[in-house]
């Protein structure tokens, strides 16, 4: 008995538990506080839906040895402009959805090769530089976003120069993969499209992970001198997941657009990074080792503390904005804690 | 009472976790004489050293047995800092110097002349100003001892090697109490001439009194300047020898000896005639690998033997499979079978059928945090396609290919695990070494190329993994290179082993030449004493 | 000589592209340079004493120490303190005494944060600047947690001005007209022309102990060079310059400087170069260059670069004071945030590396990189009519400038690595 019990924590892990605890018991609060938690078990489905991509996106960066990747707004942005796109081609519904993903897909691959290329160049510092290209990017699109010639009314202010800060997409693909086939059981409505194309989004990068170039690139990762050995090509693998990282980023980004209802702008996706990283890191992954189980178990836990703990907060303590204070806290503090972790401690 | 040795490690023993390293060693050294400890590698020298130093190697793994006596006094030398206190000092092989610092700061390192200024009176010690001047004035009086006239605040980044190795010196004997040095081959990194150098030095040194402890492999050197001889063999003593009543051959030959070790020597090697197939031909072959670093190397290698390369560490033996397979910068000719090899292209000699079992079994042979099975496939996928299934452009890894593979290796080499999916990082490391063989095996090779095969590992699978060996040279005619650190594993399984000394071929031996011969060659005396022999 | 001058371009290349965006960016914004120079002189004189502060890690090898954020955070946690007992009638609590008081409640929090910093920075060597960076965003968590709720719940105060409404929590912002406003600033206020015969007077006594020290001693010379000249000759023109000012009676003799800060600042580049003298100083630099054999001589590795964040955080603590005193109003959730990245994107701007930051080069990016923030708004607007292009312009360009200088010390330390594997 003991032997099994331990069998099923082993791959969890006691801190996964406490958290896995902790979440327990703020729906158990939220219920005492008569807060409605059907409400709050249906955002926190959503949620986990429309971050997960993003936080999928860490797997391939950090299998190949770069870390998590800190840069991951540069597939964001790509997302955005594929977005902005669609628009601007007046497209509506699923069709919107998927001219934005075709036309970001390719924007990323380029970005995200010009950017594996800086990443090899700077080996053993990723986090940091990533970290910079992410903040220079976003800033660097904010000056785009004043300055590029769009013309649909949607996108731009009505008066001045610039695009608007928050785009609506309540006209395109809002809620494009939440609504359809929801299954409603009494009050929770399990958004079915989002989670079978967030589920297939993992799979797919499974399969990848057990393809020749999948397994190259964990090698890679895992040891470069036996890589090397064994007749791999260090910085092409790490190029493959970084392209492939930023890509994710991009859908990422549009999957989380259609459920949000809006893109927003400017400085919106430049601290987006830490709270996938975060998310990951929660999951029970390293800065060296990520799966995708690591990717749905971090999504659901980080996102269902955001969600629960913010009502349960708010009638804990009225004032002020503790669970934001909170998320700051526990995002950044887990990322602290795997970074101690990843030692370097000699 | 003054004592007429400086230094007595008397009756010295040291076992790490049951294995003996060192069984009662005796050393006296004089006053002001230079005194050479000569050995092969894992003779003992370092762990001799270890324990003068008071390293904590020493004493977290039991302490040792036996005295130390400073001037007749017995000490108890249980820290670093502890023997620095009793004035033994050591000058490092790879030079503990600070490029971006000048030469006076380096020799004063973490030991400058304080003056005390007004802060330092309240907020303590470290708020001392530095006496840059009296600094400078102690540096000259060091590098004058050893005639150097080199500036004293000149940048220590951009000057010769030899340079620093004098400044690594400087630093000891600017050291007031120092009475005994200890140099550990110290001419390794140096030319010529400045080798000479560095023993005038030495001599001067040892005028005005201290002590040398003079490590080394280079026996003309030895014959050259120093007094008393000891030589270590397997953490025995081999002998103690006065120079004058020794020669080279003879420290050669009591350095090689005859190791027991269950292995005997081969008793008949395969002849080799020179109109065999060459299967692997090098061609002036420089490999740039740290430490190890191949000078220039012509070779041919038959089909079908089982050649050796031999040396001692640092001299490049290991350089030269790794260069072939690509691991390191090479410039130079490689043939594989009258086939031109690309250099520092892994991809090119696994391609061409050389298959590779590297020295670093856990840094470069295993992803420790994989699976056996995984292990062993890996190579073979990526560079032959094995495991794969194809699906187009797709490829998805077959894991039942790769389990039914890795279920044979591990009854063929009799791998101790709990099945095909424990991570490599828990095996021993025989097994290791054995899942290592697996995956260059399963990419099918002509060559193999197998460096220090048995280090680290248990008698039994030293047996193990040598018979494998054989068998695959025997039974499938694979020709096997095997780079070894332990002459007496090459003798027992080799047809020819090479014998390279300072990135060069010294010699090429029978397994049943003389000792006297492979010390000599090892040693790197073996041109020089056969040249005076000629003359 | 042609290559000398091209070597001396390369390596100066981020300062001078910024030398000349600069320029491009003062003849677009179509500001008077009275305007720019006025505000110049105060930002200098704000925010030097921030830039410095991150002098010292830098030369124990521990790059460039975002976690300055963390020092900051103790000054303003100081500073409501002190703001609030001046609230409280204690007007002990104003002016230069509330300013004292503030750096010594300031100093303990700040040494005890930045232990904290160097026993995690400990734990991360290689990875420091990430992670003195994450410590900053955990740290400012926490500080919002403490200024927000346990302000008013856990730790008893009353303050209707500064607290919110209800009670709980340090209002938004906090005017410090209350209590140090110009603390610093206003011991000594004289025009422009004072400041420059103080440095040239300043630099005209180094030079001259500086020619004394040579005439005593030829190695000392062959070390230093014509340095002392060069600063003779700057030290004139800057004395020159302000008797022209005072005698032309020129508009900029009338800008009011503050003095005292000035002499602050010098004060402390006075205490970075002395404390690179000491025994201290010597083992912060060794460190710095190679840890492993700074363990091998017997310096308390750890010991030293935990001292090194401390001496920083400190710095970082007060230097946020002097910031914040000039500035008048505290930002109670924003004003520690970007006082990192900030601070680290002026000094490099300045040509300093990961490796290596001079106080030179921290003042002169300070000038370049607010030379940069005063015009770039105005220059956007009159190139593109947005201003607001030109302020994301300058926040693009202290991302930008940390990123690329991170990528060029990565990319060099990897160019270094393989040299030493080529074949000798």
């Amino acid at each position: 008995m003991k032997g099994k019990v331990q069998a099923l924590i082993k791959p969890i892990g006691i801190p996964r538990l406490i958290i896995v605890a902790f979440l327990g018991l703020l729906y158990v609060a939220a219920f005492f506080c008569k807060l409605p938690v059907n409400d709050l078990l249906n955002g926190h489905l959503v949620r986990v839906g429309m971050n997960g991509i993003l936080v999928l996106a860490m797997v391939p960066a950090i299998l190949s040895g770069i870390g998590p990747n800190f840069g991951i707004p540069v597939g964001i942005v790509c997302g955005l402009i594929g977005g902005l796109i669609s628009i601007e081609l007046d497209c509506y519904g699923a069709n919107a959805f998927i001219v934005a993903a075709l036309i970001s897909i390719p924007l990323a691959t380029v970005a995200g090769y010009l950017y594996g290329v800086l990443l090899n160049k700077v080996k053993g510092s990723e986090m940091m530089v990533g970290t910079y290209v992410g903040f220079s990017v976003v800033s660097l699109m904010c000056i785009a976003w004043l300055i590029l010639p769009f013309t649909s009314m949607e996108i731009k202010w009505p008066i001045g120069r610039g695009l608007r800060t928050t785009i609506s997409l309540a006209k395109r693909f809002d809620k494009i993969l939440n609504a359809p086939f929801a299954i409603h059981i009494g009050k929770i409505t399990i958004p079915t499209m989002l989670f079978v194309f967030f589920f297939a989004m993992c799979f797919v990068v499974w399969l990848f992970l057990n393809s020749k170039a999948g397994i190259a690139m964990k090698a890679v990762g895992q040891n470069s001198k036996f890589a090397i050995a064994s007749g791999m090509n260090v910085d092409q693998n790490r190029m493959v997941s970084t392209i492939l990282s930023t890509v994710l980023g991009a859908i990422g980004i549009l999957v989380y657009a259609q459920s949000y209802g809006f893109f927003q702008l400017y400085t919106a996706p430049l601290m987006m990074a830490f709270a996938a990283v975060a998310a990951i890191l929660i999951g029970g992954a390293s800065s060296t080792n990520a799966t995708i189980f690591h990717v749905i178990l971090g999504t659901f836990l980080f996102q269902g503390l955001l969600v629960v703990a913010l009502p349960v907060a708010n009638v804990i303590v009225p004032k002020g904005n503790l669970s934001e204070v909170m998320r700051v806290v526990v995002q950044y503090g887990i990322i602290l804690y795997a970074l101690t972790k990843a030692g370097g401690g000699k | 009472m003054e004592s007429k040795y400086i230094l007595e490690m008397k009756n010295i023993k040291k076992d790490y976790f049951g294995n003996k390293v060192l069984k009662g060693i005796n050393l006296k050294v004089e006053k002001g004489e230079i005194y050479a400890l000569l050995g092969e590698n894992g003779a003992g020298k370092s762990t001799l050293m270890n324990i003068l130093f008071g390293m904590p190697v020493i004493h977290s793994t039991g302490g040792f047995e036996g005295e130390v006596c400073i001037n007749g006094e017995k000490v108890n030398i249980n820290s670093p800092q502890k023997a620095m206190e009793l004035g033994i000092g050591m000058v490092h092989q790879e030079f503990m110097l600070i490029p971006g610092f000048n030469i006076t700061e380096n020799i004063k390192l973490n030991r400058e002349t304080l003056k005390s200024n007004i802060f330092s009176k309240v907020l303590g010690e470290s708020l001392k100003t530095l006496d840059t001047k009296d600094m400078e004035k102690d540096a000259r009086v060091a590098l004058d001892k050893l005639d150097m006239n080199i500036d004293e605040w000149a940048r220590v980044a951009g000057l010769p090697v030899g340079y620093m190795q004098f400044i690594e010196i400087a630093r000891e004997i600017d050291k007031l109490n120092v009475r005994v040095l200890v140099f550990d081959e110290p001419t390794a990194v140096l030319t010529e001439s400045e080798a000479d150098n560095l023993l005038d030095a030495m001599k001067k040194i040892t005028d005005s009194g201290i002590s040398i402890i003079f490590i080394t492999h280079r026996l003309d050197e030895v014959m050259k300047v120093s007094n008393n001889i000891t030589i270590l063999r397997d953490g025995e003593m081999a002998a103690t020898l006065k120079k004058e009543e020794t020669n080279v051959m003879q420290l050669a030959e009591l350095m090689v000896g005859r190791k027991i070790e269950g292995l005997t020597q081969k008793e008949e090697s395969k002849e080799i005639s020179s109109n065999q197939e060459i299967v692997l031909k090098t061609k002036n072959l420089r490999v740039g690998m740290p430490g190890e670093e191949v000078k220039g190397i012509d070779l041919e290698i038959y089909k079908g033997e089982i050649f050796g390369f031999g040396g001692l560490a640092g001299q490049g033996k290991i350089g030269i499979a790794n260069g072939i397979m690509g691991l390191y910068p090479a410039i130079g000719e490689v043939y594989i079978e009258n086939k031109l090899l690309k250099l520092e292209s892994p991809i090119d000699a696994l391609k061409n059928k050389l298959a590779f079992v590297s020295e670093d079994r856990r840094g470069v042979g295993l992803l420790l945090d994989e699976s056996i099975d995984l292990n062993i496939a890996m190579t073979a996928m990526q560079v032959n396609d094995k495991f794969i299934y194809k699906f187009g452009f797709f490829t998805h890894k077959d894991s039942k290919g790769i389990r039914k593979h890795a279920n044979e290796m591990i009854e063929k080499f009799d791998i101790r695990c709990t099945g095909p999916h424990q991570l490599t990082r828990r095996l021993s490391g025989g097994n290791q070494q054995k899942v290592c063989l697996a995956r260059a095996i399963t990419l099918e090779p002509n060559v193999l190329l197998v460096s220090e095969p048995t280090r680290g590992i248990d008698i039994g699978a030293k047996k193990l993994v040598l018979d494998v060996l054989k068998k695959l040279n025997a039974e499938f005619g694979m020709t096997i290179i095997i780079t070894s650190s332990e002459l007496g594993e090459l003798r027992s399984i080799c047809d020819r082993i090479a014998i390279i000394t300072e990135g060069k071929l010294e010699g090429i031996l029978r397994p049943g030449d003389s000792d006297v011969d492979f010390g000599l060659m090892m040693s790197g005396d073996y041109k020089k004493a056969t040249r005076k022999e000629a003359n | 000589m042609k290559d000398k001058i091209g070597k001396i371009i390369f390596d100066n290349i981020v300062t001078i592209i910024f030398v000349v965006l600069c320029l491009l960016g003062v003849v677009a914004s179509k500001l008077p340079i009275f305007f720019i120079t006025h505000q110049l002189l105060l930002r200098i004189a704000r925010n030097s004493f921030l830039v410095l502060s991150l002098i010292i890690p830098v030369l124990a090898g521990m790059g460039l120490n975002f976690g300055i954020v963390v020092g900051a955070m103790a000054g303003q946690i100081a500073l409501v303190f002190v703001t609030h007992m001046a609230l409280q009638g204690y007007t002990l609590f104003t002016g230069v005494p509330g300013f004292f008081i503030s750096v010594i409640i300031c100093t303990p929090i700040s040494i005890l944060f930045g232990w904290i910093t160097g026993l995690i920075l400990n734990k991360t060597k290689g990875q420091e600047m990430i992670t003195s960076m994450m410590l900053g965003f955990f740290a400012n968590g926490l500080y919002q947690l403490l200024f927000l709720f346990l302000v008013g719940t856990l730790i008893p105060m009353k303050d209707p001005v500064l607290m919110i409404s209800g009670g709980i929590g340090i209002k938004n912002v906090v005017d410090l007209n209350h209590s140090v406003r110009y603390a610093v600033d206003n011991i000594v206020k004289k025009p422009l022309p004072v400041l420059l015969f103080i440095i040239g007077i300043l630099g005209l006594l180094l030079s001259i102990w500086l020619i004394y020290k040579l005439s005593k001693d030829q190695v000392y010379k062959k070390k230093i060079g014509n340095k002392p000249y060069t600063y003779v000759g700057i030290s004139g023109l800057l004395i020159a310059l302000g008797i022209y000012l005072n005698v032309s009676g020129s508009i900029f003799a009338t800008i009011q400087v503050p003095i005292s800060t000035y002499i602050v600042i010098v004060v402390l580049c006075i205490f970075n170069v002395l404390i690179v003298k000491t025994k201290l100083g010597q083992d912060f630099r060794t460190v710095g260059q190679n840890r492993h054999i700074a363990q091998v001589a017997g310096i308390n590795v750890d010991k030293v670069r935990i001292i090194s964040i401390i001496v920083s955080t400190v710095l970082a603590g007060w230097g946020q004071l002097i910031f914040l005193q000039n500035l008048g109003i505290l930002n109670t959730y924003g004003s520690h945030e970007q006082a990192g990245m900030f601070a680290v994107a002026a000094l490099l701007i300045g040509g300093a590396s990961v490796s290596r930051a001079t106080i030179g080069q921290g003042i002169l990016g300070v000038a370049l990189f607010h030379t940069l923030f005063i015009v770039s708004p105005q220059a956007g607007k009159n190139l593109f009519g947005n201003a607001q292009i030109g302020e994301y312009f300058r926040t693009f360009v202290a991302y930008g400038v940390i990123g690329v200088s991170l990528g060029l010390h990565a990319w060099k330390s990897l160019i270094v690595e393989k040299r030493k594997r080529s074949i000798g």
